[in-house]
This record gives structure tokens, sequence and C-alpha cells, in this order.
């Protein structure tokens, strides 16, 4: 009898043992089975804006939102202070861009450089997903035409005004507050100055940003246009710097450029000023999106 | 023989515990912060939940990258600025029910008493909450506030006025039998 109680209470005290086993692994149960949807995760948010300074990023406005955008750069640093450093000249582009879907953005834009007209189309071909792709991958093509009136070039009809822009653009969010991109660029001119330039131009670009608050980073690009392409002009290289400040709907970015002009065909190869001697623009891009989903 | 005997009154004993084990995978969560400005209204629909009826025990635990937000933008500053979802990916709730459960189809009034961790702060949460017992489903719905400050988020002074310092979250939860 006694050895019956004692097998009772070893069977009472096993079957305690699992309800509290149970009691706490409850969430931890719970906890496991999320682990299994979390496996492939989507990294969102690699860049704030849409553009490190002048190179497009991965990013898109989303589905049914629209996105105004305002580049503006003053004039050259050097030009001393009767041009108040730059800040009596000045060059923009507004531009808006749609979000047909999450993938896919279609924009438009227009410089005051050259008075030039353009179309773009963004489509995020891959983004980057724990276990799956290291990379996010977007394609980009911007089509360019300047209307600038040149009554000595009475040739320069639209189809010679027109350039095509396609970019490759690949980024990985390393770390919450680092990402990087490679940019390889296609260009194709229509008409080009001389005979000795190239029509179809190629350029590598790098770029990225580094957060140094939740809504602060820093950013930093690099275009590099392969040699002997442009040979007719002295063009550079064109090298930006700058900071986002992200307030609510808008994206700031205050900049440091040796570039004028703010789209493919100008920036990359069109680029004449060098830091080193002081021909620095300064400028900012200020995005505000609208929403349209309801 | 007396070894059966136990074995048999154990086994007897045992099935009720294990009986009244509710989970479900897709419970749902919203949040609604109400302002003169701006409303923010977010959906999360892949809230894992269970209740042990016997131990009166609930869990719940969710992605916070899985709230679905009206504007993409809302959504983006939801992980990216403010609950941090990629520091701290989880939310989950442990507690404790208080109030009878029955094993007879009915509503049942609960008091549900635990802790919320979320954005790396754990916090004492009670609510009232009302049991379906149903058809073979246990249908639970409840609501509670929090504040976001408790939780260590903070809200920049220049949009203070679009954000709620006290959001209501609605928890509803269709749960069946654990097998």
């Amino acid at each position: 009898m006694q050895r019956t109680a004692i097998y009772i209470l070893f069977f009472l005290l096993l079957q305690r043992g699992t309800a509290m086993a149970q009691e706490n692994s409850l969430l931890q149960s719970l906890d496991d089975s999320l682990s299994m949807q979390q496996q492939h995760e989507v990294v969102t948010n690699t860049f704030k804006a849409t553009q490190i300074v002048n190179l497009p990023t991965v990013e898109s406005p989303a589905k049914q939102s629209l996105q105004f955008l305002i580049m503006h750069r003053f004039g050259k640093l050097n030009n001393g202070a009767y041009e108040l450093f730059g800040l009596d000249n000045a060059s923009i582009r507004f531009g808006l861009d749609y979000g047909i879907t999450d993938r896919l953005a279609v924009g438009v834009g227009r410089s005051s450089v050259d008075k030039t007209f353009d179309g773009s189309l963004k489509y995020k071909l891959l983004r980057q997903t724990t276990g799956l792709s290291p990379v996010s991958v977007s394609l980009y093509g911007l089509i360019t035409n300047y209307t600038q009136r040149y009554s000595d070039k009475p040739y320069l009809d639209a189809k010679y005004r027109t350039a095509y822009t396609t970019q490759v653009l690949i980024a990985r969010k390393f770390t919450r507050n680092l990402s990087l991109e490679i940019v390889p660029t296609w260009m194709h001119f229509n008409l080009v100055p001389t005979a000795a330039d190239k029509s179809d131009v190629f350029a590598v670009s790098a770029g990225g940003r580094m957060k140094f608050t939740k809504r602060m980073s820093l950013t930093a690009e690099y275009n590099y246009l392969l040699p002997d392409q442009i040979v007719s002009t002295s063009m550079k290289n064109s090298l930006s710097l700058g900071i986002d400040i992200e307030t609510g709907g808008h994206v700031f970015q205050l900049i440091f450029t040796n570039s004028n002009g703010m789209i493919g065909p100008y920036y990359l190869t069109k680029t004449d000023g060098t830091w080193g001697k002081g021909d620095i623009f300064f400028g900012f891009n200020v995005s505000r999106i609208f929403n349209f989903k309801k | 023989m007396k070894i059966l005997y136990s074995i048999i009154l154990a086994s007897v004993l045992y099935i009720p515990v294990q009986a009244q084990s509710w989970v479900t995978r897709n419970g749902k969560i919203t949040f609604n912060s109400k302002t003169s400005l701006e409303n923010i209204k977010a959906v999360n629909s892949q809230v894992f939940a269970a209740i042990d009826a016997s131990k009166k025990t609930i869990a719940f635990t969710l992605l916070q990258k899985n709230f679905l937000f009206e504007k993409q933008l809302m959504q983006d500053h939801f992980n990216e600025n403010y609950i941090e979802s990629d520091k701290y990916p989880k939310a989950q709730f442990a507690g404790t029910i208080n109030g009878n459960i029955g094993t007879t189809p009915g509503i049942y009034k609960v008091q549900i008493d635990g802790k919320l961790t979320m954005h790396g702060v754990t916090q004492p949460v009670s609510m009232p909450a009302e049991l379906e017992l149903k058809d073979g489903k246990l249908t639970g719905k409840s609501a509670f506030s929090i504040k976001p400050s408790d939780y260590n988020i903070k809200i920049p002074s220049l949009v203070k006025d679009k954000i709620a310092a006290e959001i209501p979250v609605q928890v509803s939860a269709e749960f069946l039998p654990a097998k």
C-alpha cells in the first residue's frame, strides 16, 4: 500500500513537472514557431531617400505615393565674397516620382541646367532578404532631353538633344547604420560634340550612408567615368558629400559636390569642378511624400 | 499489480491537465494613435497566441515587422525610428487569467494580468477580456492602452502632436485546441 502511495506521488510529481514546463514553455513554443517565420526577412530602408546625392538609390516611393523632390545647387564656393560664395547663383531640378507598385516607380523632372526634361523608371528587381539575397538590386532608366536654345546650332533637333542612361543599382545594408551601393552605368548620347567622343559611355559609381543618429546620416558618392571616352571637354569625376536629415514626411539632404548637374548625363559626364581648387557647389535636396492610398 | 493501479490512477488524473490548451497563429492586434493632426492605424494579423486553460496562463508573441500601416512611410518610421524592429523584433506578453473559464459553451468575462515586453522594456499590463467558447473554438477579445514613453520610445518634439501619448490597443484571436 505504501509503495502504491509512493508510485502515485511519483506520477503526480511527474505530471506536475510537465504542467509547469508547459506553463514556461507556452511563450517559448510560440517564440520557436515565430522564429521560423523570421528566417527570410526582407531588409527595408537601405537608404532614406531615392538618391544618395545625385546617384539614385535602390529605394523608390511606395505604391500610390508621390514624391516631390527639389534639388538645388548654388554656385561655386570659390566665386568669393562678390558672389556671396556662390549663393548668388543657383540651378535647380524639380522632380515628381510616383509608385505604381511597391516595386515600380515612374518619374519626371526638369532641370534648369540646359533646360532639361527627364523621364525615368525605377524597378526593384531584387530585395535584400535574410538567407536568400545578400543585396538589393534596382534597375534605373532615365531619358533626358535638353531644350536650351542655341541659335548657332539649328541642326539640334529633339533626337540630337536626347540621351539615355541605364543604371544597375546594387546595394547592401550591412548594419542598421551602414549601407553601401555600387552602380555600373551605361549612357547613350544621340549626338556627341566631336567624332573622337564616344556615344556609348560607361561609368562606375559607389556610394553609401552612415547613420549617426536615428534620423541623421552622413552620405558620400563617387562617380568614376571610365577613361578615354569623353575627350573633347575636360571633365572631372563627380564626388559628393552630404548629410541626410529626416523629419516626418521630409528628407533634407545638405550637400557639397563638384557637380552642377543633378541627372545622369550631367553629373557623370559634364562635371568640370575640382574639389582641391574650391570648385565646390553647396546645395540641398528636399523631398516630400504625398499619399494617395486609402 | 500495484504499479498498474498507480499508472491507471495517474493517467486518469493526468488527462484534465493536458486537454485544455488553445493556440492560434493568426491572432489580430490593432492600434490606433489618434490626434487632431493625424490618425495612425496599424494591424498585425499574424499574432501567435496560446492559452492553457487548466493553468490559466496566456501568452502572445508577434513580430513588429508584421504591423501593416496605411502609409508606407508610417510603417518605415515605426520600424526604423520608434520600435526599432531590427534590434527588438518581437513583442511578447505572458500573463495569467483571473476568472472562470468554463468547459461548456458560453461567454466568460475574465481579467488578464501579465507582463508586456517590447522595445526592450517589460511593463505590467492588466486588461479585461472576454472569452467565448463556441463550436469547439475559443474566441478572445480584449482592449488596453499603452504609453510609448513607458517603453522608452522617444518621440521627437517636432512630431509630438502627431503621435498620441496613450495609444489604445485591441486584441482579438480565435483559438483552436492544441494538438
